[in-house]
């Protein structure tokens, strides 16, 4: 019974037995995690994707406040059925950006990995102002609110800093253009179009959340920033020139 | 620590020496048939990292000897599910679009993959059904903005309209109001009626027609036709008929003319294989309005 007098060890001082499942949990969180970070197929080598532009940036922040992940995963998974419905499946390195990811399986409503492009500004304005109006089938909630609250300018500036401190690496010339950036992203005809597609090559320029007139004034809603992030879900990386082959694991 | 077991008296089993308040626990063994379970799982799984990826190396990890990759695999389904489809899709892609319905097996063909694309990628702007909404044009009628044929309808979906391919349909209705705008407000409330006139409907009361007739002759005409029948090749709607894009309320109108209209559909090319986007003109066509 010796082995039973050791185990006993553990059952009899909390202290012991807690740092002994410590020490469990961990080896097998560190087997499962810690290899991700040198593993060189975690993140797929990817032309394309870059980080967000001040107004998609934006538009992340009020779907993640507005809790759309609840019901919207951003995740492809490599099944043919879902392949066939919303395109490739996605990569690791189309959400490195993202802090945090937007992965998920719960979907009570259709995947968003590859909306970008699928349907027209109109829609997206129309469709979030009272979904309904539209998909009559729908149980999304409204959030008509949006194209009537500014984003704050104060903050624009900020939340690309905060996103460098978790790893996105934003230049000190795109954290000091931002709000500049922002406010050129919705208004086709601002000076500053063509340093905003320099500094985030790619990047579309149109009045998303459909008042152009406000847009001109430098009035940015949060319509506009969530349309545009919308808009830009999945579209980074070509994938007519993606070499699938080379990523297979 | 030499104790010596203390025998439970009413079961004969050993007890582990642990005390609650005069109630002592058994030192009862697992089930045997538990244990064999959970050693086999242990053996399983050395099996499992034998066939499967598993460990994690310096910059790599163990294979397994089946080379199993999730990414692999959804490569098969889809080469098995282009392999099953084959002999149809290749007969779709090298078939002419009119001739496909004169086909009853292409066509029925078409038409379901239409259906499925079209749930999938259409429904969410021109209903499931395909009756559409206010902006969304209704894909059932007889009214078209860019054409029913079949060759229209197949231009429309693969480059979509006002889109930054260069075969989209382009056209856009101006903003004809506003501070700087071509019309005035009143004049704009003359056309409206006008406009309103054309598709025999009520005007409001002193409204002068002939006043609006000029307007729209000078402003709308060269793409709405002078008798409002528009023209397909810039998109303009037939203003004479009974199927409105936007509405055809007085306010509806004002609106239109006062801040233009330039809705967009992206086009489907890129996304959609070039089957995919032929089987949804076969279907869309088909819904009642093809011409």
């Amino acid at each position: 019974m010796s082995l039973w007098n050791k185990h006993a060890i553990f059952e009899k001082n909390s202290i012991v037995l807690t740092v002994g499942i410590l020490v469990v949990v961990s080896i097998g969180g560190l087997v499962e995690i810690a290899p991700l970070f040198y593993l060189r197929s975690t993140i797929e080598k990817v032309e394309g994707v870059r980080p967000y532009t001040p107004l998609e940036l934006a538009g992340r922040a009020i779907y993640v406040r507005e809790g759309c992940y609840n019901c919207h995963s951003q995740m492809v998974r490599p099944l043919r059925d879902e392949v066939e419905r919303y395109g490739h499946y996605s990569l690791a390195a189309e959400s490195m950006y993202d802090k945090p990811f937007q992965w998920g399986s719960k979907r009570t409503g259709p995947d968003l990995a590859r909306v970008g492009g699928k349907y027209s500004d109109e829609w997206h304005v129309a469709h979030l102002a009272n979904p309904r109006s539209i998909v009559p089938q729908s149980i999304m909630p409204g959030y008509a609110f949006l194209a009537r609250a500014e984003i704050r300018p104060e903050q624009v500036e900020g939340h690309l800093r905060s996103n460098r401190l978790g790893g996105v690496p934003y230049t000190d010339e795109q954290i000091a253009n931002a709000l500049t950036d922002l406010r050129a992203q919705v208004n086709p005809d601002s000076p500053h179009v063509q340093a905003l597609q320099v500094r985030y090559p790619g990047a579309t320029v149109r009045a998303f959340g459909g008042n152009p007139a406000a847009t001109i004034n430098g009035t940015v809603t949060e319509m506009d920033a969530l349309v545009a992030y919308l808009q830009v879900l999945g579209t980074m990386v070509d994938f007519r020139t993606y070499d699938a082959r080379a990523n297979m694991r | 620590m030499a104790v010596q077991p203390e025998i439970d008296p009413a079961t004969g089993r050993t007890t582990t020496g642990h005390e609650w308040d005069g109630i002592k626990e058994l030192n009862s063994p697992l089930p045997k048939w538990w244990l064999y379970i959970f050693y086999a799982t242990i053996v399983w799984s050395i099996g499992y990292w034998v066939v499967y990826p598993a460990w994690p190396l310096v910059t790599n990890y163990t294979k397994g000897a089946f080379g199993y990759s999730s990414r692999q695999e959804v490569v098969r389904d889809l080469d098995a599910l282009r392999a099953l489809r084959a002999e149809r899709s290749t007969a779709l892609a090298s078939t002419p679009l009119e001739e496909i319905a004169r086909n009853p097996t292409l066509l029925t063909f078409a038409l379901a993959q239409g259906k499925a694309a079209f749930g999938d990628n259409c429904a969410p702007c021109h209903g499931l059904s395909a009756t559409g909404s206010r902006g969304f044009p209704n894909l059932r009628d007889d009214s078209w903005l860019w054409g029913g044929g079949i060759q229209d309808i197949h231009q429309t979906i693969a480059y979509g309209v006002r889109t930054a391919d260069d075969r989209s349909r382009q056209g856009v209705m101006p903003a004809l109001g506003g501070p700087n705008g071509v019309l005035k407000t009143d004049e704009i409330v003359t056309v409206a009626n006008y406009v309103r006139s054309l598709s025999g409907q009520s005007t409001r009361p002193g409204a002068d027609l002939a006043k609006g007739k000029e307007l729209f002759i000078a402003n709308c005409a060269a793409c709405h036709g002078e008798d409002g029948r528009g023209n397909r090749d810039l998109g303009a709607p037939n203003l004479t008929g009974h199927n409105w894009v936007y509405g055809s309320d007085e306010k509806t109108i004002i609106e239109t003319i006062t801040q233009g209209r330039g809705a967009v559909m992206p086009g489907w090319a890129g996304r959609l294989d070039e089957t995919t986007v032929k089987a949804l003109a076969v279907y869309v066509h088909a819904l009642g309005g093809g011409q």
